[in-house]
């Protein structure tokens, strides 16, 4: 007896057979949801704990290629990165092939370029922001810099957790410092010294910069400081402080940027406290303006109070 | 500063300052200045605590704003109940100034001090 299959199953076992075979029969592979330079992720099956996990398989054409020692390398970032903002690693090992793949938590979201559409005004921004800025800063108190900060990989859970992915190019800061000039990094959001192979912690500052542009303007930042205060102005009208914020962030300098992400996060902080911050020197009038706005209500109730007793002492 | 004590002190000095403003709003009453000045320095130091009180249990700047105005309103009312030398009753110099000093001690307890951390 002949039994036929049809086309559509017949593609289905073609896709199938191109998926990577895992060892042991722990992790069941059910499809993939997105594939990048390094590697490839997968949605799986974690039969033993009964859960939905993601799987990182490197790209590697063969085993133990270079592509191999950085998908551990990212592996091991990960791990050692324990932070909200970061993807926790469940698992790792080697496919019957040899190459290299790890375990992690999957995250069911959207990216940030999808999300951002939907952030009404500079608090909303701000406040996903804010939660890049803290993750990055984490990683640079460990040591590690990005190197690869993008809205792609910037994701934003259902329960609004913000999470930074694909550390696959992210480095030792010591380490980056003596390695060769590799180039790594996606230009518009690369600064000028990465892209000579020269990252340091200010490299991701820039990275964060330009990303905050991007959320801001939905544009990617002109490389002259006039034409990206001009674009920002243009499309976000943000107040002179959060611009000087940005451009200090985008400056082609890295000294004249903040010197890390923590640096950055606290200037933040104090531009939503409504307190001077380190990226604009505000005039005597803006000062005032800043004192007013923050002690507005207790001004107006003095103010209140004052009325009230001059009106008794005039109206007698 | 907790939160108690940080009212006893902003309605002792906005009490002293409510009680000098007597001799703009109601000139006739100097020669009673100083029973003046010590009876609302009294009241601004029982509402500061009270209000501060409050603020160091709940953490809401309205809900604070508002209990510092019944507080102190009540408190002007018993003083604005007590006649001057002449018979006169100063019920609006006294109530209307005096809740908006509660409004101020209100929204300083809810906004600084240290509220004290319960042990579970």
């Amino acid at each position: 007896m002949t039994t036929w299959l049809s086309n559509t199953v017949v593609d289905h076992l073609r896709v199938v057979a191109t998926w990577p075979e895992l060892p042991g029969d722990r992790y069941v592979i059910e499809r993939p949801i997105g594939r990048g330079g390094m590697g490839t992720v997968y949605v799986a099956r974690d039969t033993l704990l009964e859960r939905d996990v993601a799987i990182k398989v490197s790209n590697a054409p063969v085993a133990g290629s270079g592509l191999d020692e950085r998908l551990r390398q990212e592996a091991q970032v990960l791990a050692r990165l324990e932070h909200p903002g970061i993807v926790p690693v469940h698992d790792a090992g080697q496919l019957a092939d040899g190459r290299m793949f790890y375990v992690m938590k999957l995250v069911h979201g959207e990216t940030l370029s999808a999300h951002t559409k939907r952030l009404l005004g500079e608090a909303a921004i701000l406040g996903v922001f804010e939660r890049v800025t803290e993750t990055i800063a984490f990683a640079h108190e460990a040591g590690v810099i990005h190197r690869d900060l993008k809205p792609s990989n910037v994701m934003v859970g259902r329960f609004g957790e913000v999470l930074v992915l694909d550390w696959g190019v992210a480095k030792a800061i010591e380490e980056e410092a003596a390695a060769s000039a590799t180039r790594v990094g996606t230009p518009g959001f690369m600064p000028p010294e990465q892209a000579r192979g020269e990252a340091t912690s200010t490299s991701d500052v820039f990275a964060l910069g330009a990303l905050l542009f991007w959320m801001l303007t939905d544009a990617m930042p002109p490389p002259a400081r006039d034409d990206a205060l001009r674009v920002l102005n243009a499309a976000a009208r943000p107040p002179r402080r959060l611009a000087a914020i940005v451009l200090k962030c985008l400056a082609s300098e890295p000294s004249d940027r903040y010197s890390n992400a923590a640096a950055l996060a606290a200037d933040l902080a104090r531009y939503r406290a409504g307190q001077p911050v380190a990226a604009h020197r505000e005039t005597t009038l803006e000062r005032i303006g800043l004192w007013f706005i923050k002690y507005r209500t207790f001004i107006l109730l003095v103010a209140a109070y004052l009325v009230m007793r001059a009106m008794f002492a005039f109206v007698r | 500063m907790n939160k108690p004590l940080l009212g006893a002190l902003v309605g002792g000095i906005l009490g002293v300052f409510d009680g000098l403003t007597a001799l703009v709003s109601a000139p006739e009453t100097a020669p009673q200045i100083v029973g003046i000045i010590i009876g609302s320095t009294i009241k601004g130091l029982i509402v500061g605590v009270l209000v501060g009180w409050y603020a160091s249990r709940v953490h809401s700047l309205a809900k604070g704003m508002i209990v510092g105005l019944i507080v102190a309103a009540f408190f002007a009312l018993l003083i604005a109940a007590l006649p001057s030398p002449d018979g006169t009753h100063y019920y609006w110099e006294i109530i209307l100034p005096g809740s908006i000093v509660g409004l101020i001690v209100g929204y300083a307890t809810q906004k600084f001090g240290t509220a004290k951390v319960r042990a579970v």
